[in-house]
């Protein structure tokens, strides 16, 4: 019998000031099988005209994820490791429902499968007590897959923060954003 | 020898480079493979441990190698696809011979080595020995460079090999010997993740040496201060506590400076400036007139950020200084590379823990590969082929006379010369694309053209391949064993995961059967690849690169030994200079003036502009591995030219059009891509592309006097628009400062 082997204490950290924009986490998240040679994972210049600084766009995993809440098909779900789970393919009916309800800007839809993906966290490998593929590659360390006491330690001059506003909401997610240490929450205008 | 058998495009329709992805279905048993192989990336001089999912004898993907201590997993997007370097379909499957009007045919093994031995023959009866040369590349394990130079030196007789090191980091190995007496990085990286403040100058580390971010970043959270010196804002820069973006080709000027700053404050450790060096008075003196001033005018980079520099560096306790060919691609470079070393000694911080210097060598090998004699001056354990005593230990390992050693012939650059006089008629190449990777193309293509007879053994045709008479299908990284050498010194095991495909070989098998055919198949008769590193660490022992007490049983052991490690009880040498016993013959380290000189090409009314080279993260060196994997491709398809919105007003440049560049040498059209993060009065453009794509059609073939390397990162230019729009298809992630 295949048990798993998930670890709720382990998270998942994203620090936009070490991403160097190599593209290696969305090379290495596209290796996975069940991706169909898609990533999940995404990078951005912010401004390249102006600053060489580049983002990562990966699913947050909100504790109550608005993508699954207005998905009409209940394609989306949230699973008891607090995993929002990509588009069940056989619900889904590609009606980007999601992608324009996703504060964060994450699900992507496939116009060529009408259907909707984004990041599970690499459920195939943090289900077995691996790491995600993106988190095990980045050779910068912008991303990191941990416990709380490891990046604490790791990351002295950082604090993780999960609690984002959006105007008048607050959406708390699984994935943490490294901030300025002090830091307990990120207004996003 | 003559021009191209046919047209590029038809050549490209059958040889590539054509993109490779991974199938929408995977490979077959990715999931499920037979067996996982621990080695190592086949690019960069990091070296990053991978392990590669081997099924029915192919590579069909990869697993992170969480144990391997540089990298624990991590990997470039370069790392990542690596593994679709194996069953590409441009792979070289069987040797060819070129037939006019035709291009390229397939032919057995019999004919080819036929050919090549006997035109190797009727050129050295006709014009004497020398008159072959041989090129190899640094992407060979340690095991190939060492056969190489032997092979050159026992077999083909000639003085005239080298090597593409000689465009990598062969001035930081000038400055290293004159420095040190010995050319390798001074520490691991363990330390630098604990140093205080870190120099990175002339080193875009994030894009050509991604992995080495994490350390960096590492000691930023120890607290570390980080200063970059380079004429773009690097990313690495982006967080730096200092960026000095200094006009390129001034960079000796700019640590003249801090070193007169770090004297004037009394920032220096004079005790072990005393005890442990010399040459200190003569090089003070040298910068004495290298006021801030002065250098700010020189380097244009602001006098309170230099002293600012000096100053997080001269008072700190610990300190790590890195560079790579930002400061080493001058005609100038073994002085940066002296200047940016006396910089370290003056503060004493070499040979105790947390504090280092190193050179990172860009090739996978470039350590290693400098070792061992495949350099044109060179002999095992980085021996000087022109001191008797050494000629003499390597003709007995070797079992020759030593009148039959040759002496020292000419550096790459200089075989291309000679092609062009006459001197040179016949070449062997090995998994180098001068066409590409060497300055002013158009000159390398004309001599390619003068040879009488091109051999070349490689896995992909590259640009330079398309010239040959013969092609020799070797074999890719993971279907031989061997050992590399890391940027760190380490020597870690490559090993095989495969055996070759269709009729292509292991390259050190078609070198053991050219040396045969020569008549000096006893010097070759190696069992393996284990024979082959067996007898170099024998050859090495007593050089200043001593092998012999690593063994790959030692290696595989201890993930990596790090040299030297004279005797088998020996752990091996993570950090130099403890004993502070140099290797220069008075036995300390060797302040060296580096005064400052000009480039050899300075702008003017005509060509304005300064022009500088480089590289970007998905493309590796020449490109001919890279430029075949489909992501890595569109990522950053083709070369485009990065301008500072100031100077692109001032030539009514928009955004995006394509761009005439111009220097005395050629000429090519590209995009622009208009940012801030580049000085005004330089333009940027990537290396990796050759044909009407190439960078290197437009640089200059000076050399240093010392290392011989071409001035890669200098000459002058001029821009005009074209007015017209890059295609879509050229419009990757990296425009995206577009505004369409």
């Amino acid at each position: 019998m295949t048990t798993t082997d998930y670890n709720k204490n382990m998270g998942f950290y994203v620090d936009m000031q070490r991403c160097i924009g190599c593209h290696s986490c969305e090379m290495a998240c596209a290796e996975c099988e069940t991706n169909g040679q898609e990533s999940m994972i995404h990078i951005h210049y912010v401004d390249r005209k102006h600053t060489i600084q580049t983002t990562v766009q990966v699913c947050m995993h909100c504790d109550d994820p608005v993508c699954a809440n207005v998905c009409p098909a209940d394609a989306i779900t949230k699973d008891t490791f607090g995993v929002v789970q990509s588009a069940n393919t056989a619900r889904c009916i590609g009606c980007s429902n999601c992608v324009m309800a996703c504060p964060f800007g994450v699900p992507n839809k496939k116009e060529e499968a009408e259907l909707m993906m984004k990041c599970n966290m690499c459920y195939d490998r943090t289900s077995a007590g691996l790491k995600p593929m993106c988190a095990t590659v980045c050779p910068s360390g912008a991303l990191f897959y941990g416990t709380l006491e490891e990046i604490e330690e790791k990351r002295p001059h950082s604090t993780p923060v999960n609690k984002f506003i959006f105007g008048d909401q607050e959406v708390k997610t699984k994935v943490n954003i490294m901030m300025p240490k002090g830091s307990k929450e990120l207004k996003v205008h | 020898m003559a021009k191209l058998p046919v047209n590029d495009e038809l050549i490209i329709e059958k040889f590539g480079p054509h993109k490779q992805y991974t199938p929408k279905d995977g490979f077959k048993g990715v999931s499920e493979p037979d067996k996982l192989v621990k080695t190592h990336c086949c690019y960069c001089g990091m070296q990053c441990g991978i392990q590669l999912k081997v099924k029915d004898n192919k590579v069909v993907g990869f697993e992170p190698w969480k144990e391997f201590p540089f990298n624990e997993g991590r990997l470039c997007p370069k790392g990542v696809q690596r593994y679709l370097q194996n069953n590409h379909p441009d792979r070289l499957l069987s040797p060819m011979k070129r037939v006019e009007g035709v291009g390229f045919e397939p032919i057995e093994w019999e004919e080819a080595m036929n050919k090549t031995v006997s035109e190797i023959q009727r050129i050295q009866s006709t014009y004497g020995n020398d008159s072959f040369a041989m090129l190899s590349g640094v992407s060979l394990t340690n095991e190939k460079s060492y056969m190489i130079g032997k092979f050159a030196r026992v077999a083909l007789k000639t003085k005239n090999l080298d090597y593409n090191g000689r465009l990598c980091m062969v001035s930081a190995g000038g400055g290293n010997k004159k420095a040190f007496g010995l050319d390798r990085a001074s520490n691991n990286w363990t330390d630098l993740k604990h140093a205080e403040v870190i120099i990175v100058t002339g080193a875009n580390v994030s894009e050509t040496f991604p992995t080495l971010t994490y350390p960096i970043w590492e000691a930023r959270d120890n607290g570390a201060k980080l200063i970059v010196i380079d004429p773009r804002i690097i990313p690495l820069a982006r967080t730096a506590d200092l960026h000095l973006a200094l006009r390129p080709g001034t960079d000796s000027a700019l640590y003249g400076a801090m070193l007169k700053v770090l004297f004037d404050n009394d920032w220096i450790d004079r005790e072990f400036i005393e005890e442990h060096t010399s040459g200190f008075e003569d090089t003070l003196a040298s910068v004495q007139d290298h006021t801030l001033e002065w250098a700010e005018n020189i380097t244009g980079v602001p006098a309170e950020k230099i002293y600012k520099a000096a100053e997080m560096w001269g008072k700190a306790k610990t300190s790590f200084l890195l560079h790579a060919r930002g400061i080493e691609h001058h005609t100038k470079g073994v002085d940066n590379v002296v200047g940016c070393i006396n910089l370290v000694l003056a503060t004493g911080r070499i040979g105790k823990p947390y504090c280092g210097y190193a050179t990172i060598t860009g090739q996978g090998n470039g350590q290693g590969g400098r070792e061992h004699g495949h350099k044109c001056d060179q002999l095992p354990g980085n021996r000087d082929i022109e001191n008797p005593e050494h000629r003499k230990y390597i003709s007995s390992v070797w079992g020759i006379d030593e009148k039959d050693l040759p002496g020292k012939g000419f550096s790459a650059w200089e075989i291309i010369e000679a092609i062009h006089r006459g001197e040179i008629r016949g070449l062997l190449s090995i998994c180098f694309n001068p066409l590409v990777s060497l300055p002013n193309n158009n000159y390398v293509r004309a001599a390619l053209e003068k040879l009488e007879f091109y051999v070349t053994i490689d896995f992909f045709l590259s640009e330079t391949g398309r010239h040959a008479d013969i092609v020799l299908p070797g074999s890719l990284h993971e279907e031989e064993d061997g050992t590399v050498t890391t940027a760190e010194g380490r020597v870690v095991r490559i090993n095989q995961a495969i055996t070759s495909p269709g009729k292509a070989r292991k390259d050190s098998d078609i070198i053991k059967e050219l040396a045969r055919r020569l008549g000096a198949g006893d010097k070759f008769s190696f069992e393996n690849n284990e024979a082959i590193f067996n007898e170099l660490r024998v050859a090495s022992k007593g050089g200043t690169a001593d092998y012999y007490g690593i063994t790959y049983e030692k290696i595989e052991k201890n993930m990596g030994v790090f040299w030297p490690c004279p005797s088998l009880d020996h752990p091996g040498t993570p950090r130099l200079w403890e004993d502070r016993k140099f290797k220069t013959p008075d036995g300390k380290a060797h302040f060296n003036p580096a005064p400052y000189k000009l480039s050899t090409e300075m702008t003017d009314e005509e060509y304005p502009i300064i022009l500088t080279t480089g590289r970007v993260v998905s493309q590796y060196l020449s490109g001919c591995q890279t430029r075949r994997i489909g992501k890595l491709v569109d990522q950053y398809p083709e070369p485009l030219m990065e301008i500072h919105p100031k100077l692109a007003r001032q030539y009514n440049i928009t955004d995006g059009n394509l761009i005439k560049v111009s220097t005395r040498r050629g000429e090519l059209t590209l995009p622009a891509n208009v940012v801030e993060t580049i000085r005004e009065d330089t333009i940027f453009i990537p290396y990796h592309w050759g044909g009407k794509h190439s960078a290197n059609m437009l640089t200059i073939g000076a050399l240093d006097p010392v290392s011989k390397i071409p001035e890669f990162k200098v000459c002058a230019c001029k821009i005009e628009d074209t007015g017209i729009k890059a295609q879509d298809s050229q419009l990757s992630d990296a425009f995206q400062s577009f505004d369409n």
